[in-house]
């Protein structure tokens, strides 16, 4: 059996990327993504792990030095959080169309202003669009073993792309928990050593990132978009090659206790396990619920969504982060859109809670099932509620 | 269906549109961008190749007999030439349409 650890969840991320022998990190430090990247310069620094660690300037510069070494072929690490995710904003979109498989960890944080250290989703929300493949960590355990995920996945030959891994800031990346730790021969087994397709190499010369006039710009963004949707199949394949070696079993869409509920939470990320808690507390009292939680965000698996959900009666759906001047979070939007043309569909209540760190407890959930229950019976135009904040 | 003013199928494009054929660049002409062309006057000329430096396109080329001169193929009538030139041998005239 393998060993169970009592262990930061950053830095579990950090010996989860050692055992992946990447050859470039390249990151500046950034409150809540620190200790992984710093427990990463120790390795490094003593020699047990045999990698280029690059401590640039600024995150504008981590994530350009990971494209070139990316570029050159080499296996590519880089973390961050909020702000830090929010100036690498311009070169994200040129990792994903150059294909180069960096793997990111972001550890969530809110953005700035007020300076806010403290946990939200807005960060990644706001780089939604930039074209990487995007999972959701609930726990240290899914926080570890979606770093190797990562890999296996960018690297694939049919996707080359770059893959974002969330851990929400503080809540996952600074909390000790017990970790099943793998052992490299089963890493070394899952992950094989990266096979670029192309490089930049004098003996065959590559422009890599060239201009792209209008009669080529088109087609460029189209392959894009093609691969991050087709990347979809080699997600879930990864995740099933995956429990076959490890044992561990991962789904784009999570369900809890679903079978029979009529209302259904949906959460992404850590606030899942409070919600599961809530989904019990409820189920005590004699309530339908569930809950269903969603792991990979981009590219966004709407059949298994919908399997999940179907046939429930209502959602009441929990966004981490607001989209400013619409009426609704961005996850909410992403499901509203989702179940638009379905024939059958649930009644669906938005929810806006916990922005910079504020504390999601489960009387939350309760709330939240009073209001959509309420909303749903009267047919009201539906917006998101925004649940923890001071009206008075 | 209305024309699709494209060169190549998002399908047969190369991984993240890279290039990779050397020197690809040199099938786009970009002349037609230009709306002012260099005239080079011999008798002024010294010869000293500071347009061929300067440009920008490298639209410039070494003749016979050492005059260096413009590409119009490539040419995109930035005027750096004339510019630069210590004797003011080239001159930007407007293109005829």
């Amino acid at each position: 059996m393998p060993k169970r650890v009592g262990m930061e969840v950053s830095i579990g991320i950090a010996e989860a990327v050692k055992l992946c022998d990447v050859d470039v990190i390249s990151a500046y430090p950034i409150t809540p993504q620190t200790h992984i990247v710093e427990h990463l310069s120790e390795l490094v620094a003593n020699g047990e792990l045999d990698a280029e660690f690059i401590p640039v300037e600024s995150e504008h510069t981590a994530i350009s030095v990971g494209a070139g070494a990316s570029a050159t072929g080499a296996r590519v690490y880089t973390a961050t959080s909020s702000q830090g995710l929010a100036l690498m904003h311009e070169i994200l979109f040129i990792v994903s169309s150059m294909r180069l498989p960096i793997v990111m960890t972001v550890a969530n944080r809110a953005l700035s202003a007020p300076i806010n250290i403290w946990n939200d989703h807005s960060d990644i929300m706001a780089e939604r669009d930039i074209g990487w493949i995007q999972t959701f960590a609930i726990n240290g355990q899914e926080a570890y073993d979606l770093t190797f995920h990562a890999f296996r996945v960018a690297e694939d030959e049919k996707v080359q792309l770059p893959v974002v891994v969330n851990i929400d800031g503080f809540t996952l990346s600074h909390v000790i928990e017990p970790i099943e730790l793998v052992e490299k021969e089963l890493v070394d087994k899952y992950l094989p050593p990266r096979k670029p397709i192309l490089t930049l190499h004098p003996d065959n010369p590559v422009t890599m990132g060239p201009v792209g006039i209008p009669e080529v710009y088109t087609e460029a963004r189209k392959q894009l978009e093609v691969a991050l949707m087709d990347s979809k199949e080699v997600v879930v394949k990864a995740w099933q090659e995956f429990k076959k070696i490890f044992g561990r079993e991962y789904h784009p869409i999570e369900t809890y206790k679903t079978k029979d509920a009529e209302l259904i939470f949906v959460t992404m990320g850590s606030i899942t396990e409070t919600a599961m808690l809530a989904v019990d507390k409820l189920r005590e009292k004699g309530e339908k619920v569930g809950l269903v939680y969603i792991r990979l965000w981009r590219p966004f698996p709407h059949e298994e969504f919908y399997n999940a959900i179907k046939k429930a009666k209502i959602l009441a759906v929990l966004d981490r982060a607001i989209s400013y001047g619409t009426n609704s979070g961005p996850v909410y939007t992403e499901i509203r859109s989702s179940l638009f043309d379905k024939k059958k569909k649930p009644y669906v209540q938005g929810f806006v809670a916990g922005l910079g760190g504020r504390d999601i407890p489960t009387e939350r959930f309760f709330e939240m099932i009073e209001i959509a229950r309420s909303a749903a019976e009267k047919g009201e135009c539906p917006q998101y509620i925004h649940l923890d904040v001071k009206e008075d | 269906m209305a024309k699709i003013d494209a060169i190549v199928s998002w399908k047969k494009l190369n991984l993240g549109a890279a290039i990779t054929e050397p020197g690809s660049a040199r099938q786009f002409l970009t002349g037609d961008w230009r709306t002012q062309r260099p005239i080079l006057n011999k008798e002024e000329c010294i010869r000293c190749g500071r347009c061929w430096i300067y440009c920008p396109e490298a639209a410039y080329n070494e003749d016979e007999e050492g005059y260096f001169i413009c590409d119009l193929n490539y040419c995109k009538g930035c005027g750096i030439c004339a510019q630069e030139c210590p004797v003011g041998a080239i001159t930007m005239t407007l293109e005829e349409t």
